[in-house]
């Protein structure tokens, strides 16, 4: 029997040579490129200790791109959650068209975000852009919305949410399905308002479902790229940058791997940081209740 | 009108709400690729003299067919090597619960957490070393590697599921774990199979970080690749950038309505542990 345990771990020697040679080798060697100069194509390079980390404390553009890369992880984290429950709670009652709703708000979720992003970029741009003309009926003036940062950061957030808010919706109505009937008819016996009954019932049954959708969006949000270099690529100046778009930016743009290395590293540790502290504390409720 | 109707009248706004919100998009994308260039009336507006024309322009200059060909190819065989290599993978982690087995899990499970931004620089070097920049072979096993742990959990927690009665039995006759997996555990797999071929079917399909690294040639453009250097070089002729954004969606969103069970089934598997 142990000979034949010995012959089924060989299966899967494929994925572990697969993860050690574009996970873990690359991982090391990211770690000790952030502690060169490298500029990406050269053959030599010079240690530089750990420079590329001090230069990130005084970099405008890194502390921009961290605070962003926060604001698109909870943001659309808080958004999604928010907005796909209550997308859930109105979409599990009995009416027609219900299916058909769910699936116009599930369709974004399979698209990809590049292209949703253009999509978008015809709603936001300042020439016959759809937001104008909207805004324009209305007699107001047309806004150029992506010209500045801080408009700009949230209308990429809000697209991100829209586009996702389907992956919270599908997995609170499984939960919701899960929940039996018989505790809403225990609650409608002795008397308790529908207020309490979502507090007492619905919530605490709720929470494996709100932990993985956070968790999902949150991871989501941190690794946003795609729609930013879409709509802004960073812009205007770095004030939509997210550190993963930054990376790319210092990498190909000013040629400079080993700092690049650097703030991807930099984005591990706090993708690392943020989401193991949001599961343990969704863990933890989950337990209290 | 009775009292029940009348009290859910105030689905109406709201459902009126998600429509507008969800369908403009495609309302908007559609009604821009059927326009001529020179019509600059508004986006809502339906074109006056629909045209074709946008989309003769995508697929003559923007080479959209061929990059639609080029992501299919790389789907098909990075979805082809992920289920092979997952589900062999998955199956002694599922059988043999040794302590090199569940230190094995834990590595998998570690390596799900690496998330691929932050390895993006030295991946990219580490492909430059073996030549795997521009070649179809490295965007493939990147999308494969990246796209393995999730695969690997999903299969596990299936396997797991199956009496472990039917090995021991194949076992007793006689049957190599070989065999065994290919004969007594696959045709079990059917479904989970159709899983983890949607899920990551569609993230390799929709793919643009890795292959905004990987491939630079503008030969091997994928369909993202092939869209983003649409929109960025002809500025001007928005409208065929909007029919080739149109045909690059247009499949999935037909596979999605087609298969929806399965997409939604298969994210809720992957989500819930």
């Amino acid at each position: 029997m142990k000979k034949r345990a010995g012959i089924m771990n060989l299966f899967y020697v494929p994925a572990i040579v697969l993860f050690s040679v574009f996970v873990l080798y690359p991982l090391m060697k990211g770690i000790f490129l952030s502690f060169t100069n490298w500029n990406g194509y050269s053959q030599t390079y010079k240690m530089v200790g750990i420079n590329n980390y001090i230069r990130m404390l005084d970099d405008q553009n890194v502390h921009r791109a961290f605070l962003n890369t926060i604001i698109y992880g909870v943001g659309s984290t808080v958004l999604q959650n928010l907005l796909g429950l209550a997308l859930a709670l109105f979409l599990n009652q009995k009416f027609r068209g219900r299916s058909l709703t769910r699936t116009i708000v599930y369709l974004p979720v399979m698209l990809a975000p590049l292209i949703m992003g253009y999509i978008m970029y015809f709603f936001f741009s300042f020439n016959n852009g759809a937001m104008n003309d909207l805004i324009g009926i209305f007699g107001r003036a047309p806004v150029d919305w992506l010209a500045d940062g801080r408009r700009g950061v949230f209308i990429l957030t809000m697209v991100n949410t829209l586009q996702f808010v389907g992956i919270s919706m599908v997995l609170y109505l499984a939960g919701l399905q899960g929940i039996p009937d018989m505790y809403y008819e225990a609650a409608a016996i002795d008397g308790v308002k529908p207020g309490q009954e979502f507090r007492y019932i619905t919530l605490p049954l709720l929470m494996p479902a709100i932990s993985s959708s956070v968790t999902i969006n949150l991871i989501g949000g941190l690794k946003l790229f795609d729609i930013i270099m879409a709509l802004t690529s960073g812009g205007p100046g770095y004030d939509t940058h997210s550190l993963s778009t930054l990376v790319r930016r210092t990498y190909f743009g000013s040629e400079n791997a080993g700092y690049a290395s650097a703030i991807g590293l930099v984005s591990f540790v706090l993708i690392m940081v943020l989401s193991n502290i949001v599961v343990k504390c969704l863990e933890k409720k989950e337990v209290d209740l | 009108m009775n009292k029940q109707t009348k009290k859910n009248l105030w689905r109406m706004p709201v459902l009126l709400v998600i429509f507008a919100v969800y369908l403009s998009p495609f309302y908007i994308l559609f009604n821009i690729s059927l326009k001529p260039v020179t019509d600059l009336s508004s986006h809502w507006k339906f074109p006056g003299s629909p045209t074709l024309d946008n989309f003769r322009t995508a697929i003559e200059q923007g080479e959209i067919l061929s990059a639609l060909l080029h992501s299919f190819f790389i789907m098909a065989a990075a979805v082809f090597l992920i289920v092979v290599v997952s589900s062999l993978a998955a199956y002694p982690l599922a059988r043999n619960r040794s302590r090199l087995n569940r230190g094995v899990k834990s590595f998998i499970l570690g390596i799900m957490m690496v998330p691929p931004l932050s390895i993006l620089v030295p991946l990219y070097s580490v492909l430059v070393d073996i030549g795997g920049i521009n070649k179809y072979w490295g965007i493939i096993l990147t999308l494969l590697t990246f796209e393995l742990p999730m695969a690997i959990f999903l299969y596990t927690n299936f396997i797991s599921s199956i009496p472990t009665a039917l090995d021991e039995a194949a076992a007793i006759d006689g049957c190599g774990p070989v065999r065994a997996f290919f004969y007594i555990i696959l045709p079990h797999l059917k479904s989970v199979t159709a899983s983890v071929v949607i899920l990551t079917g569609i993230h390799c399909w929709n793919d643009y970080q890795f292959s905004l690294y990987i491939l630079q040639s503008s030969e091997m453009r994928t369909v993202t690749l092939a869209i983003s250097s649409f929109f960025s070089q002809t500025t001007s002729n928005l409208n065929a950038a909007s029919a080739a954004a149109f045909l690059a969606i247009f499949p999935v969103v037909v596979c999605f309505l087609f298969l929806q069970k399965y997409f939604i089934k298969g994210m809720v598997d992957s989500a819930v542990k």
